[in-house]
């Protein structure tokens, strides 16, 4: 017989019960709240008068609506009502409810793996789909719907068939310059947004074993982009050292009980992956989104594509769509592309590692005199707080750079920062959507270092060779 | 969740690949704390001139006269006609709240998105996978003759024409059963809260620091 993967290890260990038509009640060990998704499902749960299963299981942060300047003051009273309900149903459930003023509070994906909420071996779903974020311990994590939160409140359960196996495996040492945000848009330039649709994603290989904690989240956020729902890596020695210590790990006689077990979660050697990608990460240059969905990615070398050239009709008219929305010209070099703002945060690239990496680009500069803003917004309050102590808001505040509080803020437009009709930006965010950092708004996603130096040089440069 | 059974209707079609939830619902209506009332913004940036605010009362904006949920001939309209990928994107469960808060009961599609997919079941919102080619015909069918309809019985998977042609249809049977009893998942779920019990003592004692 052959071995499992990951992947079937963790679904293995939480099948509570399969049905007749092939799917299976799994038991869900972590479900982290935010203000957005949970409203509909508090009150669906009242409204059957059901109880929650499990309290300590879940655990509520604010951070989509929550403004980054002056946090308390939400003057948007729909927006501020929305926190109110987490904040009200938190109380009356006593659920654990990190909220704006409290060091801890930031964004979802960031808080659950820094506080040690999100640990190896577990499930962890929350309403929204870049949960994947938290797979980077070794976790089965994915986003679900608003039935699903409420399910998950009065169950500890969800119904769900299980996905395919994908290996994606990253070879070789990237190039200076390149990290895990070039990786991972290259990944979904070469396999498509449904690329990986109806697969769990293990990550493998021997970049994806050199990488930080912080990277590895960086690659597994943007699963959902690549078309999956979840996206892991197998747990080592980066992955016990990162969560030693964390103030909801394990500790003592129960850290080296949960150690022992842990040591387990990774594929087998003869396990089968129903689909492998094999990507050489030595090969990538820095990429840089030019269009409307994250697969329309090009290395920073490279141009604009020609819609022209898209031998499929229906591929050429979202081509030509794309072109327009983005006020692009076919063949316009990359490095050519100026741009309005930049925004370095969200659930993808705010951890105090990104915010090194773009510090380090632009120490001693000044930002470019047609870049009208940039902001840099850590992912959570002890981020913002470790930054402050290394300096790092000093060298973005040189640079004429925003240094903002904990939350969402541009990655969505939920809250005030948004751009205007067709501002251009470079965002270290996951989406590039139509209108998905404000209407009208032209979104290219880049890595922390690309985005510091686009707002030094006021257009996209290749970092690899520029100084 | 209430039981979908058949439905006859009018159709409107909306004639691109990849609506994406964004589309459907734009994300400054997510501030609702309500599953209701998301109806008047349903494809908002489509459907009006202006810039749609949360909580502002939509009766006197600016309509889109070109987009087809304004023209008149779609009045009333509880089947949805599609293309490929409907509902990609993000995970907002309001999406399909706003399609069933405005009156659409039906989606016809030549493929979904799959989180849109799930949503739509658990709301009894019927998603409806036809052949691009038959998918095709029905577009032109629709745009010939005003007032069209199209009668959907999910008991026997059929979508059946004002001339009497039959489409079969495929749909998971967990899904059917569900759908045609308005069966509440939750209240399922429940019936096993004993097994749920057994397997969180028996993870507790292998895995007691997930516990404390
Ligand atoms: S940072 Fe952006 S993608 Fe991440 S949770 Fe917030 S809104 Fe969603």
């Amino acid at each position: 017989m052959a071995g499992k993967t990951l992947y079937d290890k963790i679904w293995d260990a939480h099948v509570v019960r399969t049905y007749d038509d092939g799917t299976a009640l799994i038991y869900i060990d972590r479900h982290l709240v935010h203000e957005v998704t949970s409203p509909q499902a508090f009150e669906g749960l009242q409204l059957a008068g059901r109880k929650l299963w499990r309290r300590d299981a879940n655990v509520a942060v604010s951070d989509h609506n929550v403004p980054t300047v002056d946090q308390r003051n939400v003057t948007d009273p729909i927006a501020r009502l929305q926190l109110e309900t987490l904040k009200a149903n938190c109380g009356l459930h006593r659920i654990t409810h990190f909220d704006v003023g409290d060091p801890r509070q930031g964004i979802v994906h960031v808080m659950g793996p820094e506080q040690g909420l999100s640990l190896p071996g577990m499930t962890i779903v929350c309403g929204d789909s870049h949960t994947s974020t938290n797979g980077a311990l070794g976790a089965l994590a994915f986003g679900i719907g608003t039935s699903e939160v409420e399910h998950v409140l009065a169950t500890q359960c969800l119904v769900l068939r299980k996905a395919a196996n994908m290996r994606v495996r990253f070879d070789g040492v990237p190039s200076t310059g390149v990290g895990a945000k070039d990786l991972v848009l290259a990944l979904i330039g070469k396999i498509g947004t449904a690329g990986a649709t109806g697969h769990s994603i293990e990550y493998a290989g021997s970049a994806i074993e050199r990488m930080t904690l912080a990277e590895r989240m960086t690659v597994c956020n943007m699963s959902i982009e690549a078309g999956a729902r979840a996206g892991m890596v197998a747990v080592d020695d980066t992955t016990l050292s990162y969560l030693e210590g964390r103030p909801y790990a394990p500790k003592g006689a129960l850290w080296q009980q949960a150690v022992a077990s842990w040591r387990d979660l990774h594929s087998d050697t003869d396990a089968h992956f129903d689909r492998e990608v094999v990507v050489d990460a030595a090969l990538l240059a820095p990429q840089v989104t030019w269009g409307t969905s994250p697969e329309m990615v090009v290395p920073v070398t490279g141009r604009v594509p020609d819609a022209a050239a898209e031998a499929d009709p229906v591929r050429r008219e979202g081509l030509r769509h794309a072109l327009a929305y983005m006020d692009l010209k076919p063949g316009t070099a990359i490095t050519d592309i100026a741009i309005d703002k930049v925004f370095i945060g969200s659930c993808t690239n705010s951890r105090l590692e990104d915010l090194r990496a773009a510090a380090a680009v632009i120490r001693g500069r000044q930002r470019a005199a047609n870049v009208r803003q940039v902001l840099v917004v850590p992912g959570s309050g002890l981020v913002k707080q470790q930054a402050e102590a290394e300096g790092l808001d000093r060298v973005f505040r040189d640079a004429g750079f925003e240094w903002r509080d904990p939350g969402c803020s541009m990655c969505l437009g939920m809250n005030p920062d948004q751009l205007a009709p067709g501002e251009r930006c470079a965002a270290t965010s996951n989406r590039n959507f139509e209108g998905r950092q404000g209407r009208g708004s032209r979104t290219h996603l880049v890595s922390p270092a690309m985005a510091a130096a686009a707002a030094i040089a006021g257009h996209f440069v290749d970092i690899r060779n520029w100084n | 969740m209430q039981p979908f059974t058949q439905c006859t209707g009018i159709v409107v079609p909306i004639d691109r690949p990849n609506v994406d939830t964004d589309a459907i619902i734009p994300k400054q209506f997510l501030k609702s704390i309500k599953r209701s009332g998301f109806g008047p913004n349903l494809f908002d940036t489509w459907r009006y001139l202006d810039e749609g605010v949360a909580g502002a009362d939509c009766s006197s904006r600016p309509l889109n006269p070109e987009f087809v949920l304004n023209q008149p001939r779609y009045r009333g309209a509880s089947i949805l006609l599609g293309r490929d990928n409907f509902g990609c994107g993000s995970s907002r469960e309001h999406a399909p709240w706003a399609l069933l808060d405005f009156g659409i009961r039906v989606v016809v599609a030549p493929s979904f998105a799959d989180i849109f997919y799930n949503n739509s079941a658990k709301n009894g919102l019927l998603l409806v996978t036809l052949d691009a080619a038959v998918i095709d015909g029905l577009f032109r069918a629709v745009l010939a003759s005003p007032g069209y309809q199209l009668a959907i019985d999910l008991a026997t998977q059929t979508v059946t024409t004002p001339t009497g042609e039959a489409h079969q249809f495929a749909i998971d049977a967990a899904i059917k059963h569900r759908l045609l009893n308005g069966l509440d998942d939750i209240g399922l779920t429940l019936q096993d809260a004993e097994l749920i019990r057994a397997f969180e003592s028996e993870r507790q004692r292998v895995a007691p620091w997930l516990f404390c």
